[in-house]
């Protein structure tokens, strides 16, 4: 079996690494580049765990094989912060409690910050929906949603 | 052992899967056949990937009418403020498929050809009398959609040939359409069933056109012409919904499962259908 050699951009820095055709692009993040930020659910496209950006469209990289990335930047939650400095969404998740055990987390930030990039002003209605792939077992989703437009709010604040 | 190539011309990919020793698979979004690879469903030997081919993603407005790139995933669809306002029905159905991410990658080409009997852009898709262009070793051929799936998990497909590109027709004036599907839950579900209406109005306000279609009833998604009689030279009166309620149910050969019963599916297609035609009407009446 021939691997491929594939060059992408992840999180703003070239990348390149080799894979086996059959890898996903979640296989790859995780056990090659070590980005293991990004979590395997179900393998089958409905948790939302492994959610990713790429070229700024949100997909879901258990869905996506790694050789596909070839040429693509990719986002993944270890992008998010600068440095030490949390993202907005991120520090509204710790502030308003929305995580038990974690496992959704990564995959909510990155669907919530694709939200926010597009609609800087959701509705509730529109959170909801736009997270419905994202599968959380313990909080009930009320503190996600609260976060999510919570850090709304304070972005659209610091843009004025 | 499993090989992947992603040519940059419809004519390569036809030669690969010509080819192909063993079997092939066409990859758009992947969103039913990374799962399918996953568990075991399909062991191709040769991944195709056609989204490296120049135009197979992507929309654009051709003599009035829309050609809509058989990779083009459903957000981008969704993005589309002209295809919106011509055909928001068929939007609606591409926009049901899975989730946000879903949405990121699945294709209307995956969608049809997964050839599940509860595919929710098919009905719409035929309902707007869409055409696809289909390329293989003999060249193109252009073939009405409802002509591609043949049954569950079958198309009409030969080996080596794959949809390039789907075409969605000029709109008459006072023509809209709509697609409904019922799940028990408001997101992320596979369709009990699904309706799908397309019609034209006439300048006093009665139907001078409709396409009526249902899925999730039969094993393919299903033309309904005598639901659509029913509509034809009147307006939307309870006489007419009556009698579309009546054909939507006859036509009916539904399965039985934990989806629901083949009694409820049969009821549901009744009032989906009368729903469905409710929106299209309202919506073809503010086209004047």
């Amino acid at each position: 079996m021939s691997k491929h050699h594939i060059s992408t951009i992840v999180n703003g820095e070239p990348t390149e690494f080799l894979c086996e055709p059959q890898l996903t692009l979640l296989d790859v993040l995780r056990d090659e580049l070590h980005l293991t930020g990004s979590k395997e659910g179900c393998s089958s496209g409905d948790c939302g765990a492994c959610s990713v950006t790429i070229d700024g469209r949100l997909v879901c990289s258990c869905l996506m094989l790694a050789v596909e990335a070839e040429g693509h930047k990719i986002e993944t939650i270890e992008g998010m912060a600068r440095g030490h400095d949390l993202h907005p969404l991120q520090r509204k998740f710790l502030e308003h409690a929305a995580l038990q055990c974690g496992f959704c987390t990564p995959g909510l930030l990155v669907a919530a910050k694709a939200l926010l990039d597009r609609n800087p002003n959701p509705t509730e209605t529109e959170a909801r929906y736009w997270l419905a792939g994202n599968l959380c077992r313990c909080t009930g989703y009320d503190k996600v949603i609260r976060a999510v437009l919570d850090a709304a709010a304070e972005l659209r604040a610091q843009r004025v | 052992m499993l090989n992947y190539t992603a040519p940059s011309t419809v004519e390569e990919a036809i030669r690969i899967l010509a080819e192909a020793p063993g079997t092939a698979r066409v990859l758009s979004g992947g969103t039913d056949l990374l799962v399918q690879l996953r568990s075991g469903r399909v062991k191709p030997g040769l991944i195709v990937d056609i989204k490296r081919i120049p135009g197979i993603s992507g929309i654009r407005e051709v003599n009035g009418g829309f050609v809509i790139g058989a990779s083009t995933p459903g957000a981008v669809i969704g993005e589309c403020e002209a295809l919106r306002r011509a055909w928001p029905g068929l939007v609606e159905a591409a926009n049901l498929i899975g989730s946000t991410q879903v949405q990121g990658r699945a294709s209307l080409a995956g969608n049809l050809c997964n050839a599940s009997p509860a595919a929710d852009s098919v009905p719409a898709l035929i309902a707007a009398r869409a055409t696809c262009v289909v390329a293989g070793p003999k060249g193109r051929r252009e073939v009405p959609v409802e002509s591609i799936a043949t049954g569950p998990g079958r198309t009409s497909l030969s080996p080596g040939e794959f949809i390039v590109e789907f075409y969605l027709p000029k709109r008459p004036p006072r023509s809209a359409d709509a697609y409904i599907r019922f799940i028990p839950r408001t997101e992320m579900d596979i369709a009990v069933v699904g309706a799908a209406v397309s019609l034209t109005l006439d300048a006093n306000g009665a139907c001078a056109d409709a396409q009526v279609v249902l899925g999730a009833v039969a094993p393919t998604a299903i033309i309904v012409p005598e639901a659509a009689a029913a509509l034809v030279g009147r307006k939307l009166d309870e006489t007419a919904l009556a009698r579309l309620d009546q054909a939507a149910r006859l036509a009916c050969k539904p399965i039985e499962d934990k989806r629901g019963t083949i009694e409820y599916r049969t009821k549901v297609a009744g009032v989906l259908a009368r729903r469905t035609a409710t929106i299209a009407y309202e919506r073809a009446g503010e086209r004047r």
